[in-house]
């Protein structure tokens, strides 16, 4: 006998409802919603994810600073919306490329004398770096943060019936996927991303054929500064524009990267997509452990592949 | 030589016999223990320091022999931390007494530290009205406001008006559940009807999940049982996903002036919700803002009622410090306050009641719509006004062990 859906009590009551099914108590079309908004939180996360794992993969600095960068990247949108009337379309151009100049100079000054050295030295100065913007920020910003609007274009929604998904939601859920999958194919699938990952294995001999190789190291870490504070513009307007927007987002993306594979580009994109709907799954069915479930999942992950599902080193 | 020693000797131990006439030198050590850097930084933080430090100023000047000290320290939002410092500053650093301290876990905490210890703790901060309830002490002053009041303020107001059915979504920790009991059984007092719930980990940014919930359930009204940058981010994103559009309506359970600012007037125009003390409210507060503005020096802030708490509290416990004639005894001191009627330029005039409650007009406030704002920080229209012994849970049903009968 299959399943048979257990009907709702209004729908005995000659009123025009259709009969909801439901799975594990909670309503199928209120399910969807959360999937769907599960897949937008997991968005952020791939987008943050996928330029830890670049930077981790290409330079092997465990770059903390990842959240920092993030919200300098809705800082430096609000700055611009405010002190020079540039909107959200030309600071989502913008913000990245100043953000990502900026990562340069770090990689530069800072950065580009630990590659030899302990993973450890690496996050300790990008933690320190972390806690710098932050405090700086927390200056001049205040805790509260401060307001960032919704683009004109891309306000109101859509009712699909069972949900409202606002347009700007979709739009995130869209362009991170386009930018996750076209740095993968970039990093992956294109010459220049083979030189990359060559460099990596083997910079002296990739140097003896005549490429730049700290040019390169220092260009991707800047793309992958960039990718956080693109994720920052984009957060800007639905999420508070407040320094400490990074530092609670960074600790899951960790756990992301780590569960994706440390080295893996693809793993981190499917992981950051796929935890974004399990923890929207916690949601509903037991909010109060959201917070915890994906460290949960490291954990399990942990146990039984330490290397991540993708990943290809211990 | 030794006769001058000698001579020099009688005089100085005769020099010492003129001291009686003066005053007694009372020393008081205050400390802020407040949320720096975290969800109600802005609430409290730095403006309550300076809040305090006005205070001590104020009180300095009318009462030359009491020097009052102020420290202050983060509590980061987690009651373990809060405990070592406490416990540090009554143990090895001499304060009397603790002010502030938002986040009611944290406070329920540090209670009973000042207890055990026989200090003082002039909660201005915290919202739990366990405080004065289950968990009272009597070295305890709850100041400001609590949930009860809340509840009672904007709960009973919106009922009235028509919103009979609710939806919560909780901060999952003792003030989100405070607050949620106490507006659920208002709202069931006066024929409402509570649809359901949801416990949301405190310090959240994404609220999409909980809000749909809250939109699925049908509820005419969505109650915001969380406060500071949660209370803003509900609000910012039930407006994204067309809550309000569709006919739900959001009950701020607790919101302060800055977070109102943060959101914008656009944003939170038609907000209701009661607070007990406003900026703008009178020409008291107005003068003592514009000090505060100036100590602050940055641009852009406006003080909420619970920095205006620590200022009014801390002085009610300096007065009474004052005529006690020492700081040492914490139960002395509050079993004084008891006693004394205070009366400053922003909360007017307070009284403290046996559980430890103190009393203050409560006010009902809807936030401007943007056209209708002046000038900056012009951001709430006053409503309604509830007299103090209105505002406050009768001292009978708290359950409070001090209470007689």
């Amino acid at each position: 006998m299959p399943l048979t859906p257990t009907l709702s009590p209004q729908a005995g009551r000659g009123r025009r409802k259709p009969a909801m099914t439901t799975i594990f108590g909670v309503p199928t079309m209120a399910l969807f919603g959360q999937l769907l908004i599960g897949l937008i939180n997991g968005s952020f996360y791939a987008l943050l994810s996928l330029g830890l794992a670049v930077i981790f993969g290409m330079l092997n600095i465990i770059n903390f600073a990842h959240g920092a960068q993030y919200m300098l990247g809705a800082v430096t949108a609000y700055l611009l919306l405010n002190y020079a009337g540039l909107g959200y379309w030309p600071a989502l151009i913008l913000a990245p490329l100043i953000v990502g100049v900026f990562g340069i100079l770090i990689e530069r000054l800072f950065l580009q004398w630990l590659y030899r050295l302990d993973h450890l030295y690496g996050l300790l100065l990008t933690f320190g770096l972390a806690l710098i913007f932050e405090g700086i920020g927390r200056n001049y910003l205040g805790s509260a943060g401060v307001p960032y609007t919704l683009p004109d274009s891309l306000q109101g929604g859509h009712n699909l019936g069972f949900m409202f998904l606002p347009n700007y939601r979709a739009w995130v859920i869209a362009a991170s996927l386009v930018i996750c999958f076209g740095t993968w194919f970039a990093i992956e699938r294109t010459r220049l991303g083979a030189y990359l990952r060559a460099a990596t294995e083997n910079p002296t001999l990739v140097r003896a054929f005549g490429i730049n190789v700290p040019r390169m190291i220092t260009l991707t870490y800047g793309f992958g500064v960039a990718l956080a504070a693109f994720a920052g513009v984009m957060a800007a307007p639905i999420y508070n524009v407040s320094p400490n927007m990074g530092s609670e987002l960074i600790i899951v993306v960790f756990a992301v990267v780590v569960i994706g594979g440390m080295g893996s580009i693809l793993g981190s994109i499917l992981s950051g997509f796929g935890l974004g709907v399990v923890e929207g799954l916690t949601k509903v069915f037991y909010p109060e452990a959201s917070n915890t479930v994906i460290f949960v999942v490291m954990a399990i992950v942990l146990l039984v592949r330490p290397a991540g599902l993708f990943g290809r080193r211990i | 030589m030794k006769r001058t020693l000698g001579l020099v000797a009688l005089a100085a131990s005769l020099a010492c016999g003129t001291a009686y006439a003066q005053q007694k030198q009372i020393d008081v050590k205050v400390g802020v223990l407040t949320d720096m850097a975290s969800l109600y930084a802005d609430d409290t933080g730095i403006g309550s320091v300076i809040a305090a430090k006005m205070a001590a100023e104020d009180f300095m000047k009318k009462h030359p022999n009491v020097k009052v000290s102020v420290v202050s320290a983060d509590h980061q939002n987690k009651a373990d931390v809060g405990t070592n410092i406490a416990n540090q500053w009554y143990d090895v650093d001499h304060v009397d007494m603790i002010a502030d301290v938002p986040n009611s876990g944290v406070a329920l905490a540090i209670s009973q530290v000042a207890a055990a210890k026989n200090k003082v703790f002039v909660a201005s901060g915290p919202a739990s009205s366990d405080l004065t309830g289950s968990k009272c002490t009597a070295n305890t002053v709850h100041w400001t406001y609590d949930t009860w009041m809340l509840a009672n303020g904007t709960g009973k107001a919106i009922v009235k008006t028509g919103g009979d059915t609710w939806f919560f979504l909780v901060a999952d920790y003792a003030f989100g559940h405070a607050l949620e009991r106490d507006t659920a059984a208002v709202v069931e007092k006066n024929g409402g009807k509570v649809l359901g719930q949801v416990a949301v980990p405190i310090n959240n940014s994404d609220f999409s999940s909980f809000l749909l919930q809250a939109q699925q359930s049908k509820a005419k009204i969505i109650g915001l049982a969380n406060a500071g940058g949660d209370t803003i981010n509900s609000i910012k994103q039930g407006a994204e996903f067309g809550i309000t559009a569709g006919g739900q309506k959001f009950a701020g359970l607790l919101v302060f002036a800055p977070d109102v600012a943060a959101l914008g007037l656009k944003t939170a125009q038609g907000l209701t919700f009661t607070e007990t003390w406003y900026w703008d409210l009178n020409d008291g507060s107005r003068a003592w803002t514009k000090r505060w503005d100036k100590l602050r020096n940055a641009a852009g802030k406006i003080p909420s009622m619970n920095m205006a708490g620590v200022y009014s509290g801390t002085l009610a416990y300096l007065q009474a410090v004052a005529a006690v004639g020492s700081a040492k005894d914490g139960k002395a001191v509050v079993d004084k306050m008891k006693t004394m009627t205070f009366d400053d330029p922003l909360f007017g005039k307070s009284t403290v009641r046996q559980d430890g409650r103190a009393l203050h007009p409560a006010y009902l406030f809807e936030v401007k719509k943007p056209e209708e704002s002046k000038y900056p920080g012009d951001l709430y229209k006053l409503k309604a006004t509830i007299p103090a012994d209105e505002a406050f849970r009768p001292l009978k049903d708290g359950g409070c062990p001090l209470v007689k009968g």
